[in-house]
């Protein structure tokens, strides 16, 4: 039961450009939902509450406790709910990929608007659009005006427009992981310094893979999954097929290699490295057992698409942040 | 000239507005439904390696990750020149029908019942899936959440994830299935067929037998008569994972059967300037606008209009089931969109049926996972049903594999036509002069649109499913007049 002296920890959930999948992992704590409930109200949480804009900016600054902000910020609405979180906001974490690093839908940073709208709305196979109709901020038809968001250019991390606390990555975060940091807030266990990602291992993916691998590895080709036949036992970086775990930090429980699928760094990077894609290309480079140099760089040009492949999940927070033009 | 704004609506998969302008008598001239969201996936698909897609599209939505991860790989199959093996294919289609148990276990119970089981106009805070609960008991609620639980950890065991799977490559799968898994499936479908049953049953007493309800869902005004498409077999029964699309005209005669390759030839897209979604319409009729009947190019893909577009269903309780659905509402093709509620607790059935088929073959735990006859990728299309209509990847690539193009036609795409012009008449049949505007009345116009199971509302699939409305009176002058909240 609910503690009385101890008021109940005030918690909201929202998500920016976002596909659902982390509210779906919030969710998914099934029964621990009940401890949940009995340590905390949720306030705020579009998917599943009635509280309303309105409601929040009607709060007291400072008023929720703890906001979980997943999905990138892709417009103005994003931009707009997430300073008005963080003014209501005693902790603000980044929970997920999206918010986090700016996730899948970060791949937009290597086109941009221009190009993307007239693929979307001039291009495509199915669209018939000879009069080049895009969608308006404001559009008036007979009866009034009509108003959607406005569409960025580029996409951004929750913390490229406010102050983050706290980093819970993830695509989505494992349920498990989630249930930890709450129970640590709630039992008022120390937190962590601010700024800290949150819910990991703080080591490699490959400290918790259990699939073999050598001490010293000796790979002469790069394959893509594909192109193997692979034995569901063997490392696949060992097997010439690019692995994201040796640069991804664990937390996930190494999910996708158990579905036997290589590790594409949803979780982020490991501790004290900023850059993913860097990380695991000076891995690719030890691994290779060739000595001439043509032969490596020849080696190397197999890796198709390394800049979507390193950076799936980062571009955003990437050093390369985006096609100019 | 009165404006009621419906912003934000809250329990939806992303953000969605409603624009209700009424005359000065206070009658509905128009609406307009906005998506204010874009996140452009068939742009930023663009020069990855093809076969990662299957992994990229999930992220489409979290709540059916699912059914883009399904059509993906099928356009993958396509663009390496490959039939996926017989284990395979059982193995996806397993996958798949769990898919479906969670996600219509979860709107019907969650979203859907509230409405019926709890009362269109009961108190809104008892509106939701607790009041639900409340009123069919905490032994039935605690069986809902334990029947979708069971169908997500089927999807995680054959997945590799329950919510961003990965199992698909091209030609197969990644990971077979081991015998002792088979039988445990087997027993959880022996679940899923009483639980669905059981469904319909619970529809039958609660709404079926209240004369109330049925007239509300024959008489009320939501009836929409539009085209109806949805995927079949051979035999032109329901399938969800393959097949040909079929569409039917307002009369239930078959206007024509494409195939994944052909459907550029039957549906285009057009985009209005107010929304950042597209309206599909069938291309051989053309778009004329928001309009009903067979000189409409609109059409619906949701689980109502699949039972129109088929000629019955492909196991037996479920045909059963849908036998009992025409001849109760008149013959089909049925038109009234609350129908749609049942249709999906028929569909429920099927998925049950069929999973426990498929598990019941010995052979699914085949090795041969995977067709490596591959040839040089260029270009492939998978369509499967996604549980909010039917979905279509299309993919080309250069010779390496490399994703030049990408073309996604989305299930609650088809039905942003549709969803926009039952708002309208829901709002048209309810808002009049003289009419207060309440609680009730809103939720009776948002009940127009909870029956299409809209993916930009799916994450709320297993949550208390009413959704707050908040209707702000404006003069010409956008001086707020009159403002009205429910929570």
């Amino acid at each position: 039961m609910a503690n009385e002296s101890k008021p109940k920890l005030k918690m909201a959930v929202y998500w920016g450009a976002a596909c659902g999948g982390c509210c779906v992992s919030v969710l998914d704590v099934h029964e621990a939902l009940f401890t949940v409930t009995e340590h905390a109200d949720l306030v705020f949480w579009p998917i599943a509450l009635d509280t309303k804009y309105k409601d929040v900016e009607a709060m007291p600054d400072g008023h929720i406790d703890l906001t979980l902000f997943n999905g990138a910020v892709r417009n103005s609405e994003n931009e707009h709910i997430a300073h008005l979180l963080r003014k209501k906001s005693k902790i603000m974490v980044a929970y997920g990929s999206c918010s986090h690093m700016g996730g899948i839908p970060g791949l937009a940073n290597f086109s941009n608007k221009e190009d993307l709208l007239r693929r979307v709305y001039d291009e495509c196979e199915s669209t018939s659009n000879p009069d080049k109709v895009r969608p308006q901020e404001h559009y008036q038809v007979k009866e009034g005006t009509l108003e959607i968001p406005h569409f960025y250019k580029d996409v951004m991390t929750l913390d490229q427009i406010i102050d983050v606390d706290y980093y819970l990555p993830g695509c989505p975060p494992q349920t498990e992981r989630l249930v930890e940091v709450f129970l640590a807030i709630v039992q008022n266990k120390p937190l962590p310094p601010k700024g800290s990602v949150i819910g990991t291992t703080g080591l490699a993916q490959c400290e918790e893979c259990t699939r073999k691998k050598s001490d010293n590895r000796s790979v002469k080709k790069i394959f893509r999954p594909w192109e193997i036949d692979d034995d569901g036992e063997t490392c696949f970086m060992d097997q010439g097929v690019i692995c994201m775990g040796p640069a991804t930090v664990g937390g996930c429980g190494v999910r996708c290699v158990k579905g036997n699928a290589p590790c594409r760094g949803c979780y982020g990077p490991l501790p004290e490295v900023t850059d993913m894609g860097a990380k695991i290309m000076s891995t690719v480079g030890t691994m290779i057992d060739i000595e001439d140099e043509a032969e490596i760089e020849k080696v190397i040009s197999n890796i198709v698409d390394p800049a979507g492949t390193f950076y799936r999940f980062s571009l955003p927070s990437a050093k390369i942040r985006r096609k100019i033009k | 000239m009165k404006r009621y704004t419906i912003d934000p609506i809250t329990r939806l998969e992303g953000h969605g507005k409603i624009e209700i302008f009424t005359n000065d008598e206070g009658d509905v001239e128009n609406v307009y439904f906005q998506v204010p969201e874009l996140r452009g996936f068939e742009k930023f698909v663009e020069g990855r390696a093809v076969e990662e897609l299957p992994q990229i599209v999930t992220k489409i939505c979290g709540v059916c990750p699912g059914c883009h991860h399904m059509a993906s790989g099928k356009a993958l199959d396509g663009v390496f020149g490959v039939e996926p093996t017989l284990t395979a294919k059982m193995i996806r289609e397993l996958f798949y029908m769990a898919h479906f148990v969670h996600s219509h276990i979860a709107h019907f119970y969650a979203l859907g019942a509230p409405d019926f089981v709890v009362g269109p106009t009961a108190p809104a805070a008892e509106r939701n899936v607790l009041g639900v609960i409340a009123k069919v008991g905490k032994e039935i609620g605690t069986e809902v959440i334990k029947q979708r639980r069971i169908a997500q950890e089927i999807q995680a065991l054959i997945g590799g994830h329950q919510t961003h799977v990965m199992m698909n490559v091209p030609g197969g799968v990644r990971k077979g299935l081991k015998e002792e898994e088979r039988k445990d499936i087997v027993e959880k479908a022996k679940g899923f067929v009483e639980f669905s049953k059981f469904s319909l049953q619970l529809f039958e007493d609660v709404v079926l037998k209240n004369p109330a309800y049925v007239d509300v869902i024959l008489n009320g005004p939501y009836s929409l008569k539009i085209h109806s498409m949805g995927l079949v077999d051979e035999n032109n029964k329901v399938n969800f994972y393959d097949g040909k699309v079929r569409v039917v005209n307002v009369d239930g005669k078959e206007l024509f059967k494409y195939s994944n390759t052909e459907y550029r030839e039957y549906i285009e897209e057009r985009v209005e300037p107010w929304t950042y979604l597209k309206f599909p319409y069938l291309k051989k009729v053309g778009w004329k606008g928001f309009t009903e009947g067979n000189d409409s190019g609109v059409y619906q893909a949701t689980p109502l209009s699949r039972l129109n577009a088929a000629d019955g269903m492909a196991t037996p309780l479920a045909h059963e089931a849908y036998e009992k659905m025409y001849s109760t509402l008149g013959g089909k093709p049925v038109h009234n969109t609350l129908a749609m509620h049942w249709a999906r607790l028929v569909e429920l059935l099927y998925s049950s049926e069929r999973a426990l088929e498929l598990a019941s073959i010995p052979e699914i735990c085949g090795t041969d996972l995977r067709n490596k006859m591959y040839q040089t990728p260029k270009e492939g299309v998978g369509i499967v049903e996604a549980q909010r209509g039917t979905l279509t990847h299309h993919y080309m690539t250069d010779e390496k594999g490399i994703v030049v193009k990408a073309n996604l036609i989305v299930g609650t795409t088809n039905n942003n036509a549709p969803i926009t012009m039952s708002i309208k008449k829901a709002a048209q049949g309810l808002i009049k002069k003289g009419v207060t505007v309440d609680d009730g009345i809103l939720n009776m116009v948002e009940m127009a649109f909870r029956a299409y199971d809209p993916c930009f509302s799916c994450a709320t699939h297993s949550l208390p499913g009413n959704m707050p409305l908040e209707v702000i009176i404006r003069d010409n002058e956008g001086n707020v007049k009159q403002q009205f909240k429910r929570k």
